[in-house]
């Protein structure tokens, strides 16, 4: 009973109930109304937590609740609870799932109802990741949330779809089996015998995990995450897979789910394998700036606007992955901020993207042009989106990566000077791609297709995820501190153990 | 009365024959069902699958209610043939669960053959008693004639759609390669016995090497037999036989393509949990001393089997010959849960477990795909599959749930499977072992998921098709089947969340 009345479980059982009773049949119509109720309740929950999680106590599990699923012996159970870290990414997955379940629902996808079904399943792991404090857990809703982006980007996907589904599959898989194997290794070599976060916590902070098995488990975990995050060179997956997903799925994708590669860096990697992950951190440091600077300059090279967003988004896990690798409060708390005002900003850029799809029937940056006289309001929102992305003040990544710059600084001024760079790379593309969409004459086929179809500004349907995206990420910017606090208290405490239940 | 008639009588009473109550009721209802093909006019006999299939429920219902049975753990009977214990009690279960399904899937594929319909059931539900007791045999003797009857049982059953050359095929093959097979064990039980010999006991009981304890007593003696060591290899490899392990896979393929469908899960299910009904208190206990010799083995024989099946499966277009080869893939998976439990005694409980939800996912797999299956049993191919989710998304939903517990995907039972066998591999230190085994579910994925595409993802048309008629629309879901394809899905998601009780008592085991 107690499980049943906890917001995080409810969180995580309203969308997956939905999804369930879709696919038990429920009609088209009530399909789509009871959709609205499995994407609304998460957000509403996750913003209601934001409203009253204890600020000054972000080391603390709140909201938490344990229960058995049979495997206790094993040292496996479902237990529930948000901390300093997870707030933070808990709100973004409740808020870029509201925008991605209400885009998805106006959409007028072929096979409507097994499309909203299999957003909410992944809208039901997505929840669950975040507010998972049993690792088995953590990673059980990550494969939950993964699953159905591979079916949708078969199914609705675009150019490509089957190799980018297959190819997807392959290299997710791979990066997903690794990390068990770190996970499974954590879990014998701590003594703990147990996927409980805070035992294991515990057990290392009485006994550290020998270093030999340290150096494999942060290996492992730092593979298989890689991957997940898209750390260069193992990202090939990331824009292609982008490129061919249907909109919704890549918002949820590049927005929350890839966030859980560096989620479980922070949570769980770097406080049971410090040792490790210190000697580790030179090669990561070369690979995260290949991130910035190779996979920038690709970036710049692309024609195709999804492909773009999604190199894009590629790129900026080298920033997280180098505020990690200062192993400084202010390192870790950056990437934290820039996971999730990144995850906001590309969600919204995906959205927009597809929009001026809809608007001008191609992504080539080159067949573009000039649709800004005829959607200035689109142009707007994309224009903000650039914006955000790139990190400009005001904005939600700003604060990410002036935090990671500040903290890089300290440790190495040269990696800092070369992540510095990536922002004008940024700049580069960004622009660039504002006025090839909006500015300047559009191309004679562009013409031909406006003439036959003239593009209306965006819709409500369109507006309001977009706006809710736009106003989280404005919200971020100009008032940081209201997830900087909890997270400070939870990456400055030794070892998180208390547990508090607020009702 | 004769003298000799007491001895009988007290014989009798000495053995406990309500602990093989199981056994000897399915042997009862095998017998009926011929008996009821007799007496029964034509126009009834439609009754008798439905009979056959209700009264194992019965059989089976009682068996769960009388679970924790007083014979358990309470020494050997029938003479030292049969020894009860808690596994054993559980895969009489598994055994009579997967038997009931064969029969159904069997309800649904016999009409479409002009083939006899009672005397298949007749043999499944003999066979099945066979391997329930094969499941607490104690005795090599007990051992060996519980294992022939089931294997020739299933050479009958693999051939049992003969106007079908393929079938034919797989029928000789199946013969010839478990003939093979038992010879092979037998020479290594008459070498072990060979090297036990026979003495009395205090009391003047003459105790054989063909007895579990007595063999464990001796080999513990002997460390350095080589007649010993050479008996073990032997029943080892009449054992890989049964689960279809590297290197004795190779008529696998074949057999589980040509076998009707029905048979080729049983073979899949039930013939593979025999190999492991076996092997577990052969390698576990009797074999123990002798661990530097097994451990070794098994370890080859697992990662090759891991590897053999799952590149052979990435080519395969016919489903039967896939499943096939990717079920000899998870007797690898399976046979790493053994060798862990070597040091780890947690992951025999893994390993049931894993065998559980392998049994719900192939179920619900074959059951789709005996429904899929045409007039010719033998031609299954990707191809059938092409708008399978769009046409009958019920059909595709099992068959996405089945494929995606068998690949091992949260939250599905088989990742749990997995999961339980790989944290004991990790614990025994199998690290190659286990880099091996991850690869093999890498690899998997890419077959498995092909076929998921093939029945969920838009199918692709030759332009010069176009104008074709469509494909005859599939016949709609057999009613019997739909209900256990339904619960088999259901089992298998749920497992996958909350293995409750069962997750309990199997670690606890």
């Amino acid at each position: 009973m107690n499980l049943l009345l906890n917001p995080l479980f409810l969180s995580i059982a309203a969308p997956f109930a939905v999804a369930v009773a879709i696919l038990c049949g429920l009609p088209q119509r009530w399909s789509k109304r009871l959709a609205y109720l499995g994407f609304g309740l998460p957000a509403l929950i996750a913003l209601w937590c934001w409203a009253n999680f204890p600020a000054n106590n972000g080391a603390e599990y709140a909201w938490f609740v344990r229960a058995s699923t049979g495997l206790e012996g094993f040292g496996i159970s479902l237990a529930l609870g948000l901390n300093g870290v997870s707030l933070p990414l808990f709100v973004l997955a409740g808020l870029v799932g509201l925008a991605a379940g209400l885009y998805a629902i106006r959409s007028t996808a072929e096979r409507t109802k097994l499309y909203l079904m299999l957003l909410l399943f992944m809208q039901a792991g997505l929840m669950g990741i975040f507010a998972s404090e049993d690792i088995f857990f953590l990673y059980f809703f990550h494969e939950l949330a993964l699953i159905p982006t591979f079916i949708m980007v078969g199914i609705w996907g675009g150019r490509d779809r089957n190799y980018a589904a297959m190819k997807m599959t392959i290299y997710l898989t791979v990066g997903a089996m690794l990390s068990l194997l770190g996970l499974i290794a954590i879990y014998v070599k701590s003594g703990a015998n147990t996927f409980d976060l805070m035992a294991l916590r515990e057990a290392v902070a009485a006994q550290p995990i020998a270093a030999t098995a340290q150096k494999y488990a942060f290996g492992l975990l730092l593979a298989g995450f890689g991957i997940l995050v898209s750390l260069w060179p193992f990202h090939t997956w990331a824009p292609l897979g982008y490129g061919a997903a249907p909109s919704s799925a890549a918002m949820l994708h590049a927005g929350v789910l890839k966030k859980f590669g560096l989620y479980g860096l922070i949570q769980v990697a770097l406080p049971l394998l410090p040792d490790a992950a210190r000697a580790h951190s030179q090669i990561l440091t070369v690979l995260a700036l290949g991130n910035v600077l190779v996979i920038g300059l690709i970036t710049i090279a692309q024609r195709d606007l999804k492909q773009m967003i999604g190199y894009s988004s590629v790129m900026h896990m080298g920033y997280a992955f180098l505020g990690l690798v200062c192993f400084s409060t202010l390192g870790t708390g950056g990437v934290v901020l820039l996971m999730v005002a990144h995850g906001l900003s590309v969600a919204l850029m995906f959205l927009l993207a597809t929009s001026i799809h809809d608007r001008t029937q191609t992504f080539d940056l080159a067949d573009m042009g000039g649709l800004a006289q005829k959607t200035p309001v689109l142009a707007a929102f994309f224009v903000a989106a650039t914006l955000a992305g790139i990190g400009l003040p005001g904005f939600a990544n700003f604060w990410g990566e002036l935090t990671i710059f500040v903290a890089l600084w300290n440790v190495s001024p040269w990696v800092a000077a070369a992540a510095i760079a990536g922002v004008v790379i940024s700049a580069i593309y960004g622009l660039r791609a504002v006025a090839r969409v909006f500015f300047g004459s559009p191309t004679p086929a562009l013409n031909g297709v406006m003439a036959a179809n003239p593009p209306a500004d965006l819709s409500w349907g369109e507006k309001i995820p977009a706006l809710i995206l736009l106003i989280a990420l404005l919200v971020v910017g100009f008032w940081p501190k209201s997830i900087s606090t909890p997270l400070n208290a939870a990456l400055t405490a030794p070892v998180a153990t208390a547990k508090t239940a607020i009702p | 009365m004769s003298t000799a008639s007491l001895q009988l009588i007290e014989a009798a009473g000495r053995n406990q024959w309500l602990a093989i109550a199981p056994e000897l009721m399915l042997a009862l209802i095998a017998l009926m069902l011929l008996a009821l093909e007799l007496i029964l006019p034509k126009e009834q006999r439609a009754f008798i699958p439905g009979i056959a299939i209700v009264s194992q429920v019965a059989v089976l219902i009682g068996l769960i209610i009388n679970f924790n049975s007083p014979y358990i753990n309470a020494g050997p009977t029938f003479n030292g043939l049969l020894l009860h214990t808690a596994g054993g009690q559980f895969l009489r279960a598994f055994f009579l669960l997967a038997s009931i399904l064969v029969c159904v899937l069997a309800t649904v594929s016999l009409p479409r053959q002009r083939m006899p319909h009672v005397e298949f059931y007749h043999i499944i539900l003999v066979v099945t008693a066979g391997m329930m007791l094969l499941a607490q045999a104690n005795h090599f003797v007990m051992l060996f004639v519980a294992l022939e009857t089931v294997t020739v049982g299933l050479y009958i059953l693999v051939s049992y759609y003969r106007d079908n050359p393929l079938t034919l095929e797989a029928g000789l093959k199946y013969l010839i390669m478990g003939a093979l097979s038992s010879g092979i064990l037998l020479f290594g039980i008459t070498l072990l016995y060979g090297a036990a010999g026979a003495s009395p006991d205090a009391d003047g009981v003459l105790h054989t090497g063909f007895e579990y304890q007595t063999l464990t007593r001796f080999l513990a003696s002997h460390p350095n037999n080589f007649l010993a060591s050479a008996g073990i290899v032997l029943v080892l490899s009449g054992v890989a036989f049964k689960i279809g392990a590297f290197p004795f896979q190779i008529w696998v393929p074949d057999v589980y393509q040509g076998a009707p469908t029905p048979v080729t899960a049983f073979l899949a299910v039930s013939s593979k949990a025999v190999g492991f009904a076996v092997l577990i208190p052969l390698c576990l206990e009797v074999f123990r001393p002798y661990a530097s010799l097994v451990v070794p083995v098994l370890s080859v024989m697992a990662g090759a089997t891991i590897l053999f099946g799952n590149l052979a499966a990435l080519t395969q277009n016919n489903v039967k010959r896939l499943i096939a080869l990717s079920g000899v893939a998870h007797a690898g998976y399976l046979l790493l849960g053994v060798i862990a439990a070597f040091q780890e005694p947690q992951a025999v409980g893994a390993v049931y477990f894993y065998l559980f939800a392998y049994l719900l996912a192939s179920f619900a797999v074959f059951g789709v795909m005996t429904q899929l299956g045409g007039a010719d049993d033998t031609k299954q191919e990707l191809d059938q599959y092409a708008e399978l989710a769009r046409e009958r998304p019920f059909l595709g939903a099992v068959l996405a749930i089945g494929l995606g517990s068998l690949a091992g995907i949260p939250p599905l039972a088989g990742f749990m499977g997995k999961l339980l066998i790989f944290v004991s591999a990790f614990k025994a230190g199998l690290y190659p072992l286990l880099l091996i085994a991850i690869t093999g579910v890498v690899i998997s994925i890419y077959y498995y998921f092909g076929w998921i595409k093939a029945a969920f993802f838009p199918a692709w048309r030759l332009p010069s098709a176009e104008g074709a008629p469509a494909p005859a629309p599939r016949a709609p879901v057999h009613r019997g089947l739909g209900l256990a394809l339904g619960l088999l899905a259901l089992g298998s998601v749920v497992l996958g969340f909350y293995q409750g009780e069962l997750g309990r008592w199997l670690l606890g085991l």
